[in-house]
């Protein structure tokens, strides 16, 4: 028979404290060694996750490595992967391709990050409190979304470039980014949903918890994955299309990228011609590297988020994992 | 009482797409009404004379028979005759480049658009739901995973890129199909063969591009089946002596087709949408290609009046499939029994 100073209630742990540089490892260890040790190990994250690095190094620093397109800097219509001066071949102007597509990047990364942004906030924030509240708020915040899930998109998309005629790429992924967010927000309002009846979050409540405490520590930490899955959807969404729009000419040429340059591919190649056709081709192939590195990414990070797959590759995680 | 509630929240969002019209014309500074007043206004002014207030009176009725929205009354009077006009009169205003009422001009193009829309949605669904559950009773064989491969890679394809394409491959290379228009002109128009022919052959290239945009839908249902054929429904079902075809159709197919179903009423919402840029590049002349055209001169009533009529159909669309979505699912019913906080 115990002693009542050794029941379950009164015991105190004696896990010893930690020094500042074990808990530095620890957290290294298990926000960014982890994560990226699941990513590199998944063939899937590994090519998306380097698709998706270049994309950002291009579109960051890579500019200032490489010089900007000019007239006439190269033979007319040189093919591609002939003259290693010029790897991508040239075009109507005589000007590099490779060199083109480089500085077309950040234009396209700004777009992407401002509209994922967006969605993804709108999107969390409306799904969330709608789940969490329910009642009224859910009613009108569910009807809301609704409304915006039947509204054509691209057509309202389309009345407001036309009206406001943006200029810059940031705008222009904002616009993009007003018709992306409803599905987010029904599937982050059915997990909510789920969440809220869970017994932890039912002893937040209970503790007296403040309402901002409990959806950030309980709900939205349990709802990562569907925010980050989409945030990869939505950046191929909104790739897609602001390269359709600026393509047909919706948009106003401000900055160079990718769509002006299949805009002016299209008008300005004999597309009969082998010859020429790569100026058009070139572009379109980046879309879709680019859109399968978010593919892929995004079906790696399912991986990132599933707990115990992540345990098994931290060195500091103790007990059952291994 | 869930029909009511889907109808009512059609008509709504019906209201609440012609607001945002009204809204966007009339509430921005420098918004297409004022834009087009000041446009009257010059012309007067260059005439020599400041408007007297008579001619005043003549540029806002002007601008009223354009937009549908009179300058100068005050905003819920305009609001309330620009829904007016919508709802009971059909009156959309009047195309200021074309002269010709915005309703007249939509309507006749309308039929091309929802023909090329709806034969490349049906096609695609059907296509890509016999494709998944023919994966689905495959499962790991080569053609699950060559068509699993195939459909990833189709994902990361614009629907406009395969348009391009088919239209250099098909049009400008081989010359199989022609590369604008919608029928065939040395045709007459009618029941006859040559020109169904050359409607046909006019609509194949869209409708094929608009088959691959839609054609997503197959891994969704290849993962619904394989997770329907583990229950233990389909075993009972089996040992039950039920046919092979019978427990394909009524028992996998019916379940793995739900959820697919919600998200192909949504694909409605993108499809119309994507026409204007299909029909551009294919000079397909039909809703969206009209609305482009108006985009390019600047004809606000015209795009107006598109977008407006872009979210009727789709939600005539999204309303047929959510009635007729109590067919499949019989447990459809609306409102929830949780507690609020």
């Amino acid at each position: 028979m115990r002693s009542i100073d050794d029941s379950l209630f009164t015991r105190t742990s004696d896990v010893p404290a930690l020094t500042r540089k074990e808990k530095l490892v620890r957290t290294v260890d298990r926000s960014l060694y982890a994560p990226l040790a699941v990513i590199v190990r998944d063939w899937r994250g590994l090519i998306g996750g380097t698709i998706i690095a270049l994309f950002v190094f291009f579109g960051t620093i890579g500019t200032s490595l490489v010089d900007k397109p000019t007239m006439m800097e190269g033979p007319i219509f040189l093919s591609p992967f002939t003259n290693w001066e010029y790897p991508l071949g040239t075009g109507v102007m005589g000007q590099d391709i490779l060199e083109q597509v480089i500085h077309a990047t950040p234009a396209m990364l700004q777009m992407v990050l401002a509209g994922a942004l967006l969605s993804v906030t709108l999107g969390t924030l409306i799904g969330t409190v709608a789940g969490y509240r329910g009642g009224t708020t859910d009613k009108v915040l569910m009807m809301a979304t609704d409304v915006v899930l039947t509204i054509p998109g691209l057509a309202l998309i389309i009345v407001l470039a036309s009206i406001y005629q943006p200029e810059s790429p940031i705008v222009v992924g904002l616009i993009l980014g007003i018709d992306n967010w409803p599905k987010l927000a029904r599937t982050i309002r059915s997990q909510v949903l789920s969440i809220r009846e869970e017994s932890y979050t039912e002893a937040s409540r209970i503790m007296g918890l403040s309402q901002f405490h409990i959806l950030r520590k309980d709900v939205i930490s349990n709802l990562m994955p569907y925010i980050s899955v989409n945030f990869a959807n939505s950046a191929r969404l909104i790739i897609f299309e602001s390269v359709g729009l600026y393509f047909l000419g919706i948009l106003p040429f401000t900055t160079l990228n990718w769509g002006v340059m299949m805009n002016e591919a299209y008008a300005g190649a004999d597309l009969t011609s082998m010859q020429e056709i790569h100026w058009l081709l070139v572009p379109m192939a980046l879309i879709m590297i680019v859109s399968l590195g978010f593919i892929l990414f995004a079906q790696a990070l399912d991986r990132i988020f599933n707990v115990r797959l992540r345990a098994r590759h931290e060195k500091t995680a103790g007990g059952d994992a291994q | 009482m869930y029909y009511a509630k889907r109808i009512g929240q059609s008509i709504l969002v019906f209201l609440i797409a012609v607001t945002v019209t009204f809204a966007l014309y009339r509430m921005l500074p420098f918004g297409p009404v004022e834009m087009l007043k000041i446009q009257l206004m010059q012309q007067f002014i260059e005439q020599g004379s400041s408007p007297t207030p008579e001619q005043m009176a003549k540029i806002n009725g002007m601008v009223q028979t354009y937009t549908g929205i009179d300058p100068s009354q005050p905003w819920y009077i305009s609001y309330y005759e620009y829904i007016r006009d919508i709802v009971l009169y059909q009156d959309f205003g009047r195309s200021i480049f074309k002269q010709e009422p915005v309703f007249t001009i939509l309507f006749k193009a309308m039929p091309w658009s929802i023909f090329i829309s709806i034969y490349g949605l049906a096609l695609g669904t059907t296509v890509s739901l016999l494709l998944g559950a023919g994966m689905a009773y495959t499962e790991g064989s080569r053609f699950d995973t060559g068509l699993t491969i195939f459909s990833i890679i189709n994902t990361t394809v614009p629907y406009y890129v395969v348009a391009i394409l088919t239209l250099i491959i098909f049009s400008f290379n081989l010359g199989w199909f022609p590369s604008g228009g919608r029928m065939d002109p040395a045709t007459t128009p009618g029941i006859n063969l040559p020109f169904i022919i050359g409607v046909v052959k006019h609509a194949a290239l869209p409708v094929f591009s608009s088959f691959i945009a839609g054609f997503g839908g197959a891994l969704a249902f290849r993962g619904n089946c394989i997770r329907e054929m583990g229950e233990g429904y389909i075993r009972v079902a089996q040992l039950r002596g039920i046919s092979k075809g019978r427990i394909a159709i009524r028992y996998v197919g019916r379940n793995a087709l739900l959820p697919v179903y919600t998200s192909i009423m949504m694909g409605l919402a993108g499809l119309f949408g994507s026409s204007i840029i299909l029909e551009t590049i294919f000079n397909y002349p039909a809703m969206g290609y009209v609305t482009f055209n108006a985009l390019l001169n600047r004809d606000y009533p015209l795009i107006m009046g598109a977008f407006i009529f872009f979210t009727a159909i789709t939600l005539l669309g999204i309303l047929v499939a959510d009635l007729t979505y109590g067919i499949i699912d019989p447990r459809v019913k609306g409102g929830s029994n949780r507690e609020a906080y």
